[in-house]
């Protein structure tokens, strides 16, 4: 067997409360050293998932493997994994180094004090708060906070991280810098790092896997640009990044080049993904940014009013009212968005690249979506 | 309007405490007219033998009843912040059903159930006995101690379970996490930051058994405790011995109180 280059395994895992199903049966396996994100609305399930690794929640069927070992029976403190916790839990009655240092004066046989000195202080250099070892956790700024909560989970070498949304109650700039560091640190490191977010940005940015989970499943795994470029389906499309939805039909399935006729009559080319025979509805999958404008020509294409310019430095987004469609967004880099030709008022003509356009069975969304509130109870 | 009648109801309340602790320092001897200024009845009340056994009596009740309240109290705060939710509501409603019982019903209710006891146990163990004397059980020490950690032990569940609450499976899952067992978790994390609210349920049960008269008049036997017994001299006529001993439990408990509070209120650990 791999197992010995997989850190994490499930197989089969689900967990249920009562009725409700957190998590169905699902398989999935992260190699050494991988930096991936489980991504999902809050309920998901992505969270159970996240605790079950920690060993906080027991699965109902199904196995957990970290390092090739069952974890069925094993406490999460035997287990050589660490987490940071989504509010950090440190430990208010301790100071900085006395947080960092828990972990290390658990390790039996015990560690000489000087060992753990150094390695407490080598940990907190390491998330850039050297000197900041006696202060009291309430002293420190939520960002602080949230590095001392790393380096007290990194010091003890665990075989994987565990992230609970550890960025959700920083501030956008902190955020980013963090989403850097703990780039920069899981690469030098090289330990596995699993992280829980809703936040599809930073799933795509920091990771090199993406889980998408919906309604307690897994709905695509993948590197970012595949799920971002490639959804597997519709929910898969809306939740990350931004995109427009036309109603359609299917006229010819070819799959990867499917004719589809759209809500104003005009037919375009499409990728269906999923199936659908002729005549059945489809939801049209096109991002802003796969959307050119130009000046209107009159010629029978796709064309519309801008009703809304938003200006965001290197780009813009327009809104555009399409007769038959609704309101597409498309976005627009700075040049062409500095143009004279492009203000509210405008008729636009709108064109895409023949691959752009992915087409999803509408039936597909409504399931799932009815799954997410099933669960929701559960948050 | 509005004024006076704060006033008047605020004057109620208090005055008669203030007359009480005023009268204390009376050098005359009747609790009706004050003649001048004197500590005399506290060195009486002090030196009266009687008076000291009560308190003596009052004291250990109190310290036993508040530490096996605190102890038992704050296992079943853990023990519940575990258990199901429907066993907490249970439990909850029972605890707080302990609390809001009168103590009227609370003595009778005990001094019912441990004649009843007595009455099934004591002819056992005299049967079972090996030596000559076999030990009976009877009411004194013992009972009160009984019927006060039972209410207490109600009291300080209530004041440990909400403070670990505050307190949050975060905490415990962190350290968890950190590779410490149950009871390294409990010692090193949990026990710090709920202790606060220990100490505060052991003074408050310390402050009820001390000042508890109902409950104590039933079980006590012929125990006395310091309220037993003023309640005993005031049938023999107030004496300003009688408001001294009032003005000294007024002042021991109002520190307890204040003491417990404070404990309560020390800055809650946040997490945020």
């Amino acid at each position: 067997m791999a197992s010995e280059t997989l850190d994490i395994e499930f197989r089969g895992v689900s967990k249920r409360y009562g009725d409700v199903t957190a998590v169905h049966p699902t398989d999935f396996a992260v190699p050494k050293g991988a930096f991936i994100a489980l991504l999902g609305p809050s309920g998901c399930g992505k969270t159970t998932c996240l605790r079950m690794i920690g060993g906080f929640e027991q699965p109902t069927t199904g196995q957990v493997l970290i390092g090739g070992a069952d974890m069925a029976e094993v406490p999460p403190y035997r287990r050589p994994v660490n987490m940071v916790f989504q509010h950090y839990a440190l430990f208010p009655h301790f100071d900085v180094s006395a947080n960092v240092a828990y972990g290390l004066r658990q390790v039996r046989p015990r560690l000489t004090s000087s060992e753990i000195a150094r390695r407490t202080a080598d940990a907190l250099a390491m998330v850039q708060l050297a000197g900041f070892g006696k202060r009291k956790v309430h002293e420190l700024s939520g960002g602080q906070q949230q590095r001392v909560a790393l380096a007290r989970a990194l010091v003890n070498r665990p075989s994987v991280l565990l992230l609970d949304e550890p960025l959700a109650a920083l501030d956008k700039k902190l955020r980013t810098d963090m989403q850097i560091e703990l780039q920069n640190l899981q690469r030098e490191l090289g330990i596995t790092f699993v992280l829980v977010t809703h936040d599809q940005e930073e799933a795509l940015s920091m990771s090199d896997v993406v889980c998408v989970m919906n309604g307690g499943r897994i709905v695509q795994l993948g590197a970012p640009d595949e799920i971002y470029d490639r959804p597997a389906d519709r929910f898969v499309a809306a939740f990350v990044g931004k995109t427009n939805f036309l109603d359609g039909t299917v006229v010819e399935n070819g799959g990867n080049a499917a004719r589809i006729r759209l809500a104003n009559g005009m037919e375009i080319g499409a990728r269906l993904t999923g199936g659908g025979a002729p005549g059945a509805a489809v939801s049209v999958s096109l991002r802003p940014e796969a959307l050119r404008l130009g000046a209107a020509t009159g010629e029978t294409g796709l064309g519309g009013i801008i009703r809304n310019r938003i200006f965001l430095g290197s780009t813009a987004e327009y809104a555009i009212e399409v007769p038959g469609l609704g309101t597409l967004l498309a976005t627009a880099d700075h040049d062409a968005a500095r143009s004279d030709l492009l203000r509210p008022g405008d008729e636009v003509a709108i064109s895409f690249n023949p691959g752009a356009p992915l087409a999803f069975p509408v039936a597909d969304n409504k399931t799932t979506q009815r799954e997410t509130s099933h669960v929701e109870v559960l948050s | 309007m509005m004024r006076a009648f704060v006033t008047a109801v605020y004057g109620f309340l208090y005055l008669p405490i203030a007359l009480v602790v005023l009268f204390s320092f009376n050098a005359g001897r009747h609790a009706s007219e004050f003649t001048g200024f004197s500590f005399q009845w506290y060195g009486r009340a002090l030196s009266n033998t009687f008076l000291m056994e009560a308190l003596t009596n009052s004291l250990i009740v109190a310290t036993t009843s508040a530490g096996l309240a605190s102890l038992c109290g704050t296992a079943a705060a853990i023990g519940l912040g575990r258990a199901g939710p429907r066993t907490r509501a249970v439990f909850d409603a029972l605890f707080g059903a302990a609390i809001v019982v009168p103590g009227v019903v609370i003595g009778i209710a005990t001094l019912v159930a441990l004649v009843q006891l007595f009455g099934i146990v004591n002819p056992a163990l005299a049967a079972l006995w090996p030596g000559d004397t076999p030990p009976r059980l009877a009411l004194g020490y013992g009972s009160i101690i009984a019927a006060h950690g039972l209410f207490s032990t109600a009291l300080v569940t209530m004041i440990v379970r909400a403070r670990l609450g505050a307190l949050g499976r975060d905490m415990v899952e962190a350290s968890s996490d950190l590779y410490a067992g149950p009871f390294t978790t409990f010692r090193c994390i949990v026990l710090p930051q709920i202790l606060p609210a220990i100490l505060a349920g052991f003074l408050l049960a310390f402050t009820f058994s001390f000042d508890d008269f109902i409950v104590a008049f039933f079980v006590a036997g012929s125990q006395t405790t310091l309220p037993i017994y003023v309640f005993a001299s005031i049938r023999r006529g107030v004496t300003p011995e009688i408001n001294a001993i009032g003005a000294l439990v007024l002042a021991a408990s109002i520190v307890l109180v204040i003491a417990a509070q404070l404990l309560l209120r020390r800055r809650t650990p946040a997490s945020s």
